[in-house]
C-alpha cells in the first residue's frame, strides 16, 4: 500500500522543499546584512513589475525550459544527463554556423534551418556519451561531465582560432546577418500607442519552448516510445521481457535529451546575442537540473520551475544593480533548491509519511 | 628542448598535480566506500576560499588550512546527511554542492572584503612557502642529478610532501588495516558489513569524513601555496579532473598518483606553450585542455582496459533480507 | 532436561512495516542442542522474525531471551555478542574478497590485518577439521559454487564463536546431494551442543532434519509440535490454514502437432558462463512440459532465452518457424507477435513495473497491439483501461481498481494481472516460470486452472518450477535439468519425487 496519497508525493513535497530552500536562502541574505524581504520585493518588481521585466524573466524561462525538458526526457530512461551545458553550448555552434554560412532571405526560415541545427548538434553532443553508456556501460553521468569539459574546448578553439573575425580580440563570432533576427516581444506584442517589452531579449523561442513541453508531454505520457522510455526508466530486465532494446530507447532517449538543450541556442545565441560568445549558455545547462527536478521531471513541472527560475535570474540581476547582493546569491539558491528537491527530499518525505500513516490509523 | 626547461615543466606538473592528487585521494575514499562523489570540485573551492579568507584576516596559514578543511567537511557532512543519512541521489547532491560552494564563496568574499569576490593577496605568514631540503643548494651544481634535485624535488611547499606521503599511506590504510578493510567491504557489499556487525552508516561517514579533510588540504593549497589569494571559481574544473583521474586509476592510490602527475604535465605543457608544434603538425592548447578528459572517456569506453566501480557505488544501502 | 534454560525464547514479538504486518505477537522456545524447524509460507513471517533475532531489524514489541538471560538485540554486533550467527537466504560475502577476509570482516583482532588474518588460518584450520567444512582460505569468492559459499558464511558464524545457527532457506540454490551433505553437517554442530534454527518451506527437509517445528501462517505462530509427533500433512494444513489441494483434476492431455521444438540449445551468460549445455525438447499443442531442477542449473537461462531476453545458439522452432536467439529487446516484440506468451520467473523485476498503474502493465509487452493505439502516433489510453477493467473482472484481481500501481497489489494478485495480461493473448504457447511463487493458496489454485484451461484449449504450455509438487501436479510431461542438461523425461504417472530427486542431483536412474 502506498504510505501517502499521490497528491502529496507529487505536490506536497516538492512544495516543502521549496519552502526549506527559501528559508535557508532568507538566512543567507540576512547572513551577508541585507534584509530578505526588501530583497524579495526588489526581486519582484524588478522581474514582474514591469514588461520589461518580464520579457528578461520571460527570456530566461525559456533557456530553463529547454534544457529542463532536455533532463527530463533522460532522467524518465533513468539517465542522468549532467551533459545539457555542453549539449547547449554545441547547440549554439550548429545555430551560428547555420546563420552565417546560409543567407537567409526571411527569419522564418533562419529559424527552421537553426533548429534544425540546433537539435542535431545538441544531439550529437549526447550521441557518444548514450552509444558508450548503451553499449559499453561506461557511466554517463562522467561521460557526459566529461563531454560540457570538452565541449567548452571545442567552442573555445572554434571562436578563438575558426570563427573570430580577423582583426577582432574578442572570441566570438561577427553579427549575424538582419534576416536570421527573430522578432521579439517588444516587435511582437507593442502597438502604435504603446512600446512594451522594450529593449527586453524575450522573442518568439518563448512559444517554441511552449510547444516542446506540449509536445515531450504528448510524448512521454501518449506515445509507444514514451511508454517504452519509461518502463525502461523504472526496470531494465523489464523492458528486455517487454521486447524494449535497451540500446534503442537509451539512444533515442539521450538524442531527445540532446537535441532539446541543443535547442536552447535559438534562445540565446540567435534570438538575444545575435552571435556566438564564449559563455553563451551562461550555466543554463546546469540549472535545466534543478527546473527539472523541481518539475518532478514532468513537462508541465519544468513549465513552472522554469518561470520561477526565470524569475530568480532576473530578480537576481536587479538584487546585484542595486544593492550589494552579488548575483551568485541566485547559483546559491539554485543550489539549495537542487539539494532539497532532488537530494534531501527523503527528509521531507520521511516525516510526511508518517504523518500521513498515524492519520490513516486514527481514520481507521 | 633543453633539460632545464624540462626540470621547470616538470617542476611545475609536480605543483600543479598536488591539488588533484589530494582530491583523487579525496575521491577514492569516498568512492571506496560507495559514495559517489561529484562534488569534489565545491568542497575544494569552499576550502580554497576559507582558508585565503582566514590566513588573510589572522596572518596564519595554518589557520586558514584548518578553516578550509572545516568548510570542506561541513560540504561533505551535507552529502553525508543526503546520500547516507537520507539515502538521497548521490549525484544530484554533488551538482548541489557545487553549486553551493560556487555562489557562497563569491557571497562571503563579497561581504567579508568587498573585493569582488576575491581575497585580499596574501603574502609571508598567511601563505605556505617553499621548503628548501637539505643540501639543495650544496648539490645544484651537481650536472643532471643536481637540477633534479634542488629544482624539481626541492623547494615546494609542505603541502606537496604531504600529498606526496598520503599515497603511500592511503595504500597502507587501504590493504593493511582493519578500517581499510571494512572500508573496500562498504563499498562493495554492505549488507556483508551489516550483517557482520559493523555500522554501515559510521563506516560511510569515516569515508565521507576523510574526503572532506583531503579536498580540505586540496583546496588550501590551490589558494594559500600555489596561488596568493582566492578568486573567484578558482578550482578551474580541477575536481572534475581529480574525478577523471580517479576512474582513470581504476580506485587504486598508486595509480592515482601517475594519473594526477598526467594530468598535471599535461596542464604544465598547456600552461607553458600556447600551441604545440610536431613538426608541422599544431596540436592547438585546446587539445591540451580537453586531454584528461577524452583519456578518461577512453578509458571509460573500455578501450584501455575496464573500469569497474566499487559495486554498492551511488547506491543508498537499505537493509533487507 | 526439564530444569535446562532454553537457548532461545522469544516473547510476544511484533513488528510491522509500515500498513503490513510481518509479525504478530510471536512466542516460541527453543532448547539448546537442537534442531528447531520453522516452516511456513512465502511471506509468512519467518525471515521477518529470524531478521529481529539477529538484529537485523528492531522489533516493535516482545522481548527474547538467550539461555533465559533477557537480551536485547538492537544491532548484528549484539546478536553476534550473544553468540547468535545467521545464514542468510543471499549470502552477505564480499564477492571480490577472498575466504579469509570474509570470514575476519567485522571480527578483526585489531587495527592491522596481518595478525588477523594469520590467526583466522590457523582456525579455519581447526573448523574445517572438526566439522568438515574445508574451504580454500585465500579463494575469492565469485570464484567458488554457491555450496561453497554457504559454507562459508556457516565458517564465519563458527569463527565467531555462535552457540546458535540460524538458516534461512538454506537449500534453496543446492542440490539434493548438496542438501545432504548440508545436513550433515548441521547434525554434527547439533552433537557439539549448538543449536540450530532451520527456516524452510519445504516439509521434507523439516520431516528429515528438526526436532521440534514452529509453523508459520501470515504472521502468526499457529503450532508448535515435536517432529516426530506429526506428519507432513498435519503441517501442510497448519501452514495453509484448509486442506491443501495437492493434485489438480485434470483430464488426460491429447497432444496434437509440435508447437516449440528446441534443439541442441546453448546458453552462454555475461561472465562467460555456459548456463545451458545444448538441450533438445519439444512441446506439443495441448500439454504442458514441466522443467524440474534445482534453483541455478539453467532453467531461468532456459526461459529467458525463449522469451528473447537472452542470446542464445542454436535452434528454436515454434510451428517450424525459426525464432531469433539474438537476446536483443526487440526479439520480445517478435516472440510476442508470433504467439508466444511469457509469465517470466520474477514478476516484479520483469513482468510488471512496479510504478506503473495496473492499466499500464496490462499493456505491458504489447503496447504495439493495434487495439491499444488511436491513430499512428497516440496510444488509446482509454480503450486500454477498458480493457484492463474487463481483465480484472474475468481473474478477479483485487482490489479491482486499474488506477493502483502494481506494488499496491500483493503477490497474488500481482501474478494474476500478469497472468491475465498473457493468457488472454491467446498464445500459441505460453511460457510460465516459477507460476505460484510467493502466491497465497487461493491464487494458485486459481492459476493452476487457468494453465490447465490454456492446455485444454489446445495450446502448449512450457512451465519451469522449483517446487517438484507443482511440476508433478500439473505436467503432462516431466523434463529434468541438472547443470545446464536434460537428465531425462517422465511421464508423471511413471515416476515419483525420489526418482526426480536423483535425477535433478545429476544421476540418471539407472546409475542410482
Amino acid at each position: 500500500m502506498d504510505k501517502m496519497p499521490g497528491w502529496a508525493d507529487a505536490v506536497l513535497v516538492p512544495l516543502i522543499s521549496l519552502v526549506l530552500a527559501a528559508i535557508l536562502s532568507a538566512l543567507v541574505i540576512l547572513g551577508i546584512g541585507e534584509d530578505p524581504i526588501a530583497a524579495v520585493k526588489l526581486m519582484v518588481s524588478g522581474a514582474l513589475g514591469s514588461t520589461y521585466g518580464w520579457g528578461y524573466t520571460l527570456y530566461y524561462a525559456t533557456n530553463f525550459m529547454f534544457t529542463g525538458l532536455g533532463f527530463a526526457v533522460a532522467f524518465r530512461a533513468a539517465m542522468f544527463n549532467i551533459g545539457g551545458e555542453g549539449q547547449a553550448m554545441l547547440g549554439g555552434l550548429g545555430v551560428a554556423i547555420v546563420c552565417l554560412v546560409i543567407p537567409w532571405p526571411h527569419w522564418t526560415l533562419a529559424l527552421l534551418g537553426a533548429m534544425a541545427a540546433g537539435m542535431l548538434f545538441g544531439a550529437l553532443w549526447a550521441a557518444i556519451p548514450a552509444y558508450l553508456q548503451a553499449k559499453h556501460g561506461s557511466h554517463i553521468v562522467i561521460t557526459t561531465i566529461m563531454f560540457n569539459l570538452i565541449g567548452a574546448a571545442v567552442l573555445n578553439y572554434m571562436l578563438v582560432n575558426v570563427m573570430r573575425p580577423k582583426g577582432s580580440m574578442d572570441p566570438a563570432t561577427r553579427r549575424f546577418d538582419e534576416t536570421t533576427n527573430l522578432p521579439t516581444f517588444q516587435d511582437m506584442f507593442s502597438t502604435a500607442d504603446a512600446v512594451v517589452f522594450r529593449g527586453a531579449p524575450a522573442n518568439v523561442t518563448f512559444f517554441i519552448a511552449i510547444l516542446a513541453c506540449v509536445l515531450v508531454w504528448l510524448l512521454i505520457w501518449r506515445t509507444r516510445l514514451g511508454y517504452e522510455i519509461r518502463a525502461f526508466g523504472h526496470s531494465e530486465t523489464g523492458a528486455l521481457y517487454a521486447g524494449i532494446s535497451p540500446f534503442k530507447i537509451i539512444m533515442i532517449a539521450m538524442l531527445i535529451s540532446g537535441g532539446l538543450s541543443g535547442l536552447m541556442a535559438i534562445n540565446n545565441v540567435m534570438g538575444e546575442a545575435e552571435r556566438l560568445v564564449l559563455n553563451a549558455t551562461e550555466g543554463a545547462g546546469f540549472i535545466g537540473i534543478a527546473v527539472a527536478l523541481m518539475g518532478r521531471n514532468h513537462p508541465f513541472g519544468v513549465f513552472v520551475a522554469a518561470i520561477l527560475f526565470g524569475f530568480l535570474y532576473q530578480g537576481g540581476a536587479e538584487l546585484a544593480l542595486w544593492t550589494n547582493i552579488p548575483r551568485e546569491l541566485i547559483v546559491v539558491i539554485q543550489a539549495l533548491v537542487i539539494l532539497f528537491t532532488g537530494a534531501l527530499d527523503n527528509m521531507v518525505r520521511m516525516p510526511l509519511e508518517r504523518i500521513f500513516l498515524r492519520l490513516r490509523k486514527g481514520a481507521s | 628542448m633543453d633539460f632545464l626547461t624540462l626540470i621547470q615543466i616538470l617542476d611545475s606538473t609536480v605543483r600543479l598535480a598536488t591539488p588533484l592528487l589530494l582530491a583523487c585521494l579525496a575521491g577514492l575514499y569516498s568512492e571506496r566506500a560507495g559514495i559517489f562523489d561529484i562534488g569534489l570540485e565545491g568542497k575544494m573551492l569552499a576550502a580554497a576560499f576559507f582558508s585565503a579568507a582566514i590566513a588573510a584576516l589572522t596572518g596564519n596559514v595554518w589557520l586558514g588550512l584548518l578553516a578550509g578543511i572545516v568548510a570542506s567537511m561541513v560540504l561533505s557532512g551535507l552529502h553525508g546527511l543526503a546520500s547516507i543519512t537520507f539515502r538521497g541521489n548521490q549525484l544530484i547532491s554533488g551538482v548541489a554542492i557545487n553549486f553551493l560552494a560556487s555562489g557562497m564563496t563569491v557571497l562571503i568574499a563579497q561581504d567579508w572584503f568587498r573585493q569582488g569576490g576575491r581575497t585580499p593577496s596574501l603574502s609571508g605568514g598567511a601563505r605556505f612557502s617553499p621548503i628548501t631540503l637539505p643540501f639543495a643548494e650544496a648539490v645544484e651544481d651537481v650536472p643532471v642529478l643536481g637540477p633534479i634535485y634542488s629544482e624539481l624535488i626541492s623547494g615546494h611547499s609542505i603541502l606537496v610532501y604531504l600529498a606526496a606521503a598520503s599515497v603511500p599511506l592511503t595504500w597502507w590504510v587501504l590493504y593493511r588495516t582493519r578500517f581499510g578493510l571494512r572500508l573496500r567491504a562498504v563499498g562493495e557489499a554492505p549488507e556483508a558489513v551489516d550483517t557482520a556487525g559493523v555500522s554501515v552508516v559510521g563506516l560511510r561517514f569515516a569515508a565521507v569524513a576523510i574526503c572532506g579533510v583531503l579536498c580540505g588540504i586540496a583546496g588550501a593549497y590551490l589558494s594559500t601555496a600555489l596561488q596568493a589569494g582566492f578568486v573567484k571559481e578558482m578550482t578551474a574544473g580541477r575536481g572534475f579532473i581529480a574525478l577523471a583521474a580517479l576512474i582513470f586509476a581504476k580506485w587504486r592510490p598508486w595509480h592515482a598518483m601517475w594519473a594526477c602527475l598526467l594530468f598535471g604535465f599535461l596542464q604544465a605543457v598547456a600552461l607553458r606553450y600556447q600551441n604545440i608544434d610536431l613538426g608541422g603538425l599544431v596540436i592547438p592548447v585546446q587539445v591540451m585542455d580537453a586531454l584528461p578528459y577524452i583519456l578518461t572517456v577512453v578509458i571509460l569506453a573500455g578501450f584501455v582496459g575496464k573500469a569497474i566501480p566499487p559495486r554498492a557505488g551511488g547506491e543508498p544501502y537499505i537493509k533487507e533480507r | 532436561m526439564a530444569d535446562q534454560a532454553p537457548a532461545i525464547e522469544l516473547r510476544g514479538i511484533s513488528k510491522a512495516f509500515g500498513p503490513v504486518q510481518a509479525n504478530k505477537d510471536i512466542s516460541i522456545s527453543v532448547m539448546p542442542g537442537t534442531i528447531h524447524g520453522i516452516i511456513g509460507e512465502n511471506g509468512a513471517g519467518k525471515s521477518t522474525l529470524m531478521s529481529i533475532l539477529y538484529g537485523f531489524y528492531k522489533a516493535d514489541a516482545g522481548e527474547i531471551f538467550i539461555n533465559g538471560q533477557k537480551t536485547d538485540i538492537p544491532d548484528s554486533q549484539a546478536a553476534i555478542a550473544a553468540g547468535i550467527g545467521m545464514v542468510f537466504q543471499h549470502f552477505k560475502l564480499v564477492q571480490n574478497f577472498t575466504v579469509l577476509e570474509n570470514i575476519i570482516l567485522g571480527a578483526e583482532d585489531g587495527g592491522l590485518l596481518k595478525p588477523s588474518l594469520a590467526k583466522a588460518r590457523k582456525t579455519l584450520l581447526e573448523l574445517e577439521k572438526e566439522y568438515e567444512l574445508n574451504a580454500d582460505p585465500d579463494a575469492v569468492i565469485e570464484d567458488i559454487g554457491v555450496g561453497k559459499q554457504q559454507r562459508v558464511e556457516i565458517l564465519k558464524a563458527l569463527y565467531r564463536q555462535a552457540e546458535i545457527l540460524i538458516l534461512d532457506e538454506p537449500t534453496g540454490v543446492l542440490t539434493p546431494a548438496e542438501a545432504d551433505q548440508l545436513f550433515r553437517i548441521l547434525h554434527r554442530l547439533k552433537d557439539e551442543g549448538k543449536t540450530i534454527i532451520l527456516i524452510t518451506h519445504k516439509l521434507r527437509e523439516i520431516m528429515d532434519a528438526t526436532d521440534t517445528v514452529s509453523v508459520m501462517r501470515r504472521g502468526e505462530m499457529t503450532a508448535t509440535v515435536k517432529t516426530y509427533e506429526t506428519n507432513p500433512e498435519n503441517l501442510a494444513e497448519l501452514m495453509v490454514g484448509r486442506k491443501v489441494l495437492l493434485q489438480i483434476d485434470k483430464a488426460p492431455a491429447k497432444p496434437g502437432e509440435t508447437v516449440l521444438d528446441i534443439e541442441n540449445l546453448h546458453v552462454v551468460d555475461q561472465a562467460g558462463v555456459e548456463r545451458v549445455k545444448g538441450i533438445s525438447l519439444n512441446v506439443r499443442a495441448g500439454e504442458i512440459v514441466g522443467v524440474a531442477g534445482v534453483a541455478g542449473n539453467g532453467q531461468s537461462e532456459l526461459m529467458e532465452v525463449l522469451g528473447g531476453m537472452r542470446p542464445g545458439t542454436g535452434s528454436v522452432q515454434l510451428k517450424g518457424q525459426p525464432l531469433p536467439l539474438s537476446g536483443l529487446g526487440s526479439d520480445g516484440q517478435a516472440r510476442r507477435q508470433q504467439g508466444i506468451a511469457h509469465v517470466p520467473e520474477d514478476r516484479q523485476r520483469e513482468g510488471l513495473i512496479m510504478d506503473f498503474y495496473a492499466w499500464e502493465n496490462v499493456a505491458f509487452g504489447y503496447h504495439h497491439n493495434p487495439e491499444y493505439q488511436r491513430n499512428r502516433l497516440l496510444m488509446d489510453n482509454a480503450a486500454l483501461r477498458a480493457d484492463t477493467e474487463r481483465k480484472i473482472e474475468k481473474f478477479d484481481v483485487r482490489p479491482a481498481n486499474g488506477w493502483l500501481t502494481a506494488k499496491n497489489f500483493s503477490g497474488g494478485n500481482q501474478q494474476k494481472i500478469v497472468v491475465a495480461r498473457e493468457i488472454e493473448s491467446e498464445p500459441e504457447l505460453l511460457l510460465i516460470g516459477q507460476p505460484t511463487r510467493g502466491v497465497d493458496v487461493g491464487a494458485i489454485e486459481f492459476i493452476h486452472r487457468q494453465i490447465v484451461a490454456l492446455r485444454d484449449a489446445g495450446k502448449a504450455v512450457l512451465l519451469v518450477s522449483v517446487e517438484l509438487d507443482e511440476i508433478l501436479s500439473l505436467s503432462d510431461r516431466i523434463a529434468v535439468m541438472f547443470d545446464g542438461h536434460i537428465m531425462g523425461e517422465r511421464l508423471p504417472g511413471e515416476t515419483d519425487e525420489k526418482e526426480l530427486g536423483l535425477l535433478m542431483a545429476g544421476m540418471n536412474g539407472e546409475a542410482a
